[in-house]
């Protein structure tokens, strides 16, 4: 292992030298600071591995056995506007924005209703344009853990950028589509999304993963949320990669006073598939809602780890995870709900429910409250369980067959979870989505 | 319509039914009596597919074919209904869907077309206005936080919606008021015809004032161990089962 | 701060109890551990010699591993050469009867409320008790013995049971198994062995108390309990040390072998000096439990843990035959600066095996209370169960309540269901009971007695009642 560490490292680290010709100049610009400090620790971070409890049940090495190019070193992999019009999320109005490989596409976008004042751009043109709009942001949200935080960091240069300024409401959701993969590499693409809602301001944001192809890339991603007091941000993501890709993104929500959160996490595809959700809840009256819905086939690999700090007073944190595992596949949940010394009278729910369809699949889940303060109410529960004997032979003695009993089974076990997507026209896309990638029969 | 002959069955590797006979035909309406632990409610297990009870002899003949080769799908597809004691809650799938589903399935496999959505609704209206149901019902997830004479009362509304040859109703009238029960009597007595059967599982008399049957069992350990028309049940209700426990054993 | 918390407060500041030193002469060895200190303490016990090969296996292993390091737990590294590990009370340890025991020790056990003398036994419970390292006293051994019950030191089991011993020692707990099993198995001293015979029904609690006298000496007993095919057993342990400013280590392993269709229920009531208000002194409670179900066997633990400074424990089932088992009760209250990493490991290998946790965790003071518990079904356990209930209390707002849940899933079949809440003592809960005339401070004791009544409920009436009046005097200053 020691070894391959050093060629990894020096591989990306060679990667950087050609990177930085790239960017010509701006080696002053505290985002070139940035990325050298993050270069820095991922030189000197241990890779992650399962003697780390973040990452005991999920093996990453298979990642890092590859040497992956970032996209932005790679050759450029022209789309159609059929292809992106077949991997958009239809049947309802909104403002879109497109990724090749980590690189925007305004030729693709459509963002032309956007309320005055609501800037929704490439970050690497408001890098240029505006950069005190992110610098006062982007480091500060999310700290560099480890060695994929700082690999997304050594070479951050683009991603969705979405400020809404106070009291502005974006009644339109964004939807960004990222596609992924290339003929000629085995590309690394890593977006760098930063999510402003300033204060009373209202989004809605569609993060859409898919890839170009069937070939083998990853995503490494660092999304940061600001939601200002008073706001209310929607953030969707249905992660739907090839089932060779990798997939791992962290994301970093920090909520002011009164702000409401709600993250609808939707995973599908990709052959290991890592999320992360941290929200810290630093004010008071404060609500986030994390829903999450993951389904896991063949011999894929999904890992949910969220985390909710409950900082202050008078908040309530909602969290619902919902899994069916078929084929091989493995699942893990962890998650973490802290409650702090302060933070008197926190309400905090949080649920993991996983259904394993066959013999083969498996479920890791640790459910986890820390709580230092004593007038709270917490709960947390886990279930794992296969689909309910009883209501199988209930639904078939009514004439169904055996399949689509067992499909109406999976559709009522999702469905707490499905009902929380507010967009009702994109319900439908995901159903067919469940049942598409359980290979089943859609109901 | 079908013929019960010396049919076994276990539940865990416990004997439960011993030898039963019973037949029953079109237009025919059979109460099966018995005090509790005697089988009725296997009995009814049984016929539906069941995959907890085991039948270890015996053979059952429905519409001609052998029923007990049958998946439970198909048995309903055969037109067998059994009408549960407990009601599966089903959250999360609507009574619609549910419906819908079951009896596009069986005129499937009678090759017959779905029925329109539109001749859908209108059927479910219809049925449910003579249960007494709100329509708002239809909307709502499968028994999911039903009272129970709710739930009791959405099986009889299966039963008419799918209106199968032969119905089960295992204990439809336990844990229903009086109101209830003439309800979902009154849901059996218009079910009821020249074309189909009706095998109702009970504990107490009170049922068969509503609904009155052909034919009155009495159920002991697994067996038939009387037979008669309603005023067996009467008797019964009067003397209870011990006089027939005790006493010389008339089979069917 | 309201009235109800001030209450809650002087509650909750009361002294340890059982903190007295009983002076009686100890024969030690000298501090530190090495493979002479071995052999010393193997000497000692005129062990043979593939006892003390065993123990300097496992210390050549333990030399290996490194001292583990746990999240949620913090205190100052264990200096293992500034311990002692052997100490005995002079007098001859062999007595045949009650009345050859030194007399201040019979004292000490009267202050313990241990029940040693004719009245107690009509309670029907046959007892051993272990003062520091050794065990100094086992009641009713005739009435066993006609059962062919063997209820004896370890020590004892080892010289005249050595086949048993040989053949279950390690077999659950092995000394590899962690860094304080594997000491543990190099120096222990001593502790109670346990075998009931094929068929037969143990007509009496068996119950042994713990005790650490002698300063700056470490406890390391072993316990090894066998109940073979269709026997029963139901199994005590009582533990206590005085206040010592400095603290003092306790590194104890339990194994448990439940043969076929036989049944242990294991309880202990572990009340280990906790420390001062300022967290000065206290045990350090490191203990490996482990049981193995065999097939339709049935292991049940049942915990109420009040002391110790620093408590790390998980006392665990391995089902191993089909249809086994495993209980866990736990109630673990914490205070001051008491720290609690506990909870339990139900390993299910075995088809159609069960487990059920219950878990109540009370913390106050400036103390941590942590539940860490493991379920994990493996591959060919199918239509397994497992279900989990840990429930943290909270009383005053400088304490932590933990959970960590690790649940293992590996087959399809298997239904497992976790749940977790955490509550304070409501105001309008005491307010209520006021206002029906009841004190505060017992508004406090009930509702804290209600909280943990699953567990009590399990516990052998005797203990029960002893349990509550410990968890009040832990939360309490006005009793006792």
């Amino acid at each position: 292992m020691g070894t391959e560490n050093k060629e990894l490292k020096e591989w990306y680290k060679d990667q950087f030298v050609k990177f930085e010709k790239r960017l010509n100049g701006h080696s002053k610009s505290f985002m070139q600071k940035y990325r050298v400090e993050s270069l820095k620790k991922f030189d000197e971070f241990e890779l992650p591995n399962m003697k780390n409890e973040e990452w005991k049940y999920t093996n990453v090495r298979p990642i890092f056995k590859h040497n992956f190019r970032p996209a932005v070193l790679a050759e450029k992999v022209e789309v159609t506007r059929q292809l992106v019009d077949k991997k958009l999320y239809k049947q309802f109005d909104c403002n879109v924005m497109v990724f090749v490989n980590g690189q925007f596409e305004p030729a693709f976008s459509k963002l032309d209703c956007l309320p005055e004042g609501v800037l929704v751009d490439s970050l690497e043109k408001v890098l240029h344009i505006i950069p005190e709009l992110v610098e006062n942001k982007i480091t500060k949200l999310s700290a560099t853990e480890n060695s994929f935080n700082a690999l997304n960091g050594a070479f951050a240069l683009d991603g969705a950028f979405i400020y809404v300024p106070a009291g502005k409401i974006v009644e339109k959701p964004i939807q960004v589509l990222f596609l992924g993969g290339s003929k000629t590499d085995d590309v690394l693409i890593q977006p760098r999304n930063l999510i402003i809602a300033e204060e009373s301001a209202q989004v809605s944001v569609i993060a859409n993963y898919q890839p170009i192809d069937s070939d083998k890339y990853f995503t490494n991603i660092i999304t940061e949320v600001y939601a200002g007091k008073n706001s209310i941000i929607d953030l969707y993501k249905i992660q739907n990669e090839g089932s060779e890709s990798y997939h791992v993104e962290k994301m970093d929500v920090h909520q002011d006073e009164t702000s409401v959160f709600s993250h609808y996490s939707l995973s599908f595809g990709g052959s290991i598939v890592r999320n992360d959700v941290n929200s810290t809840l630093d004010g008071e009256h404060i609500e986030c809602n994390l829903f999450g819905l993951y389904l896991g086939n063949n011999d894929q690999h999904v890992d949910n780890h969220t985390f909710i700090d409950h900082a202050k007073p008078n908040c309530v944190s909602n969290e619902l995870y919902k899994g069916i595992l078929d084929g091989k596949s493995r699942g893990v949940f962890n998650g973490k709900v802290m409650v702090r010394e302060d933070a008197q009278k926190t309400l905090a729910y949080q649920s993991n429910k996983t259904v394993l369809l066959s013999d083969h699949s498996r479920i890791d889940t640790k459910p986890q409250l820390e709580i230092f303060a004593d007038d709270v109410k917490c709960s947390h529960g886990a279930t794992v369980g296969h689909l309910d004997d009883q209501a199988y032979f209930y639904i078939r003695s009514r004439g169904v067959p055996s399949d689509i009993a067992k499909s109406m089974l999976i559709r009522a076990f999702v469905s707490d979870v499905f009902e929380k997507i507010k967009i009702t026209e994109l319900r439908d896309q995901i159903n067919r989505l469940i049942f598409e990638h359980l290979q089943r029969v859609e109901i | 319509m079908i013929q019960i002959k010396n049919l076994h069955a276990t539940v865990d590797g416990k004997k439960i039914l011993n030898g039963i006979n019973l037949e029953v035909n079109k237009g025919e309406v059979h109460a099966i009596m018995g005090p509790n632990g005697s089988g009725k409610s296997t009995l009814a297990n049984v016929l539906a597919g069941h995959e907890g009870y085991e039948v270890t002899d015996g053979e059952v003949i429905f519409n001609g074919k052998d029923l007990l080769e049958m998946s439970p799908e198909d048995r309903a597809r055969e037109g067998m209904f059994l009408a549960f004691q407990y009601p599966i809650e089903i959250p999360g799938i609507s009574n619609s869907v549910f419906l819908k589903t079951a009896i596009d399935e069986i005129r499937k496999y009678k090759g017959e077309e779905e029925i329109s959505a539109k001749d859908f609704l209108a059927l479910i209206k219809e049925k449910a206005k003579i249960l007494e149901m709100d329509n708002s019902l239809v909307s709502r997830s499968v028994n999911s936080g039903f009272s129970g004479g709710e739930k009791k009362r959405n099986e009889i509304l299966q039963m008419l919606m799918l209106n199968p040859a032969l119905a089960l109703l295992d204990e439809t009238d336990s844990g229903l008021d009086i109101d209830a029960l003439k309800i979902v009597s009154k849901g059996v007595n218009v079910f009821r015809s020249e074309n189909n059967g009706v095998i109702m599982v009970t504990h107490y008399q009170r049922l068969l004032d509503y609904i009155v049957p052909d034919f009155v069992h009495v159920l002991y350990k697994g067996q038939i161990i009387k037979s008669g028309d309603k005023n067996l049940a009467l008797e019964l209700e009067e003397k209870g089962y011990d006089w027939l426990k005790n006493g010389e054993l008339e089979t069917a | 701060m309201s009235d109800d918390m001030k209450v809650v407060e002087d509650l909750t500041q009361s002294e340890y109890k059982w903190g007295f030193i009983t002076d009686i002469d100890a024969d030690e060895a000298p501090k530190g551990l090495n493979e002479d200190i071995i052999r010393f303490i193997s000497n000692k016990k005129n062990e043979p010699e593939w006892m003390t090969e065993w123990r300097l296996k496992a210390f050549k292993h333990w030399l290996t591993m490194k001292e583990p390091k746990w999240p949620n737990v913090k205190y100052p590294d264990v200096d293992f050469q500034d311990i002692k590990y052997y100490s005995a009370p002079k007098k001859k340890p062999e007595l045949e009867s009650l009345d050859q025991v030194d007399p201040e020790l019979l004292k000490t056990f009267e202050k313990l409320g241990i029940p040693m003398d004719e009245q107690k036994k009509l309670t029907g419970v046959a007892m051993d008790v272990v003062f520091d390292s050794v065990s100094v006293a086992t009641t009713f051994k005739e009435t066993l013995n006609e059962k062919g019950i063997i209820f004896c030191s370890i020590s004892d089991a080892i010289k005249n049971h050595p086949e048993l011993v040989k053949k279950y020692i390690g077999s659950v707990v092995p000394y590899t198994d962690n860094y304080y099993a594997a000491l543990n198995s190099a120096v222990f001293s001593d502790g109670s062995f346990v075998y009931i015979p094929k068929g037969v029904r143990c007509p009496m609690e068996l119950s042994t108390y713990f005790r650490i006298n002698a300063s700056e000496t470490g406890q390391f007993e072993r316990t090894l309990l066998i109940a073979d095919e269709e026997s029963y057993v139901s199994y005590l342990e009582g533990c206590t040390a005085p206040m010592r400013d400095e603290n003092q280590l306790h590194a104890a392993v339990v194994e448990l072998i439940s043969m076929d269709n036989a049944e242990i229920k294991y309880s202990t009531v572990q009340n280990w000096y906790p420390g001062d208000k300022e967290g000065k002194g206290g045990i350090y409670n490191f203990v490996t439990k482990r049981g193995v179900c065999h097939t339709n066997s049935k292991i049940s633990w049942t915990q109420v843990e009040t002391g110790s400074a620093v408590t790390w424990k998980y006392p665990g089932c391995i089902l191993k035959g089909d249809n086994s088992v495993g209980e866990f009760y736990s109630v673990a209250v914490t205070n001051h600066h008491q720290q609690a990493d506990t909870g339990t490991k139900m390993i299910h290998l075995g088809k159609n095996t069960k487990s059920t946790i219950i878990s109540k965790g009370i913390s106050a003071g400036k103390s941590q209370n942590s539940y860490r518990g493991l379920v994990k079904i493996g591959k060919n356990a199918d239509n397994s169960r497992n279900f989990s209930q840990c429930d943290s209390m909270l009383m005053g707002d400088r304490c932590g309540a933990h959970t960590f849940p690790y649940l293992e899933i590996e087959n399809q079949s298997a239904q497992v269901e976790h749940e977790a809440t955490t509550s304070k003592v409501g105001e309008d809960q005491i307010f209520y009971l006021n206002q029906r005339g009841i004190s505060t401070e017992d508004a406090i004791n009930l509702i804290v007695n209600g909280f943990c009544k699953e567990v009590f409920n399990e516990l052998p009436m005797e203990f029960a009642v002893e349990a509550q009046k410990l968890l009040a005097i832990s939360l309490e200053g006005s009793v006792g």
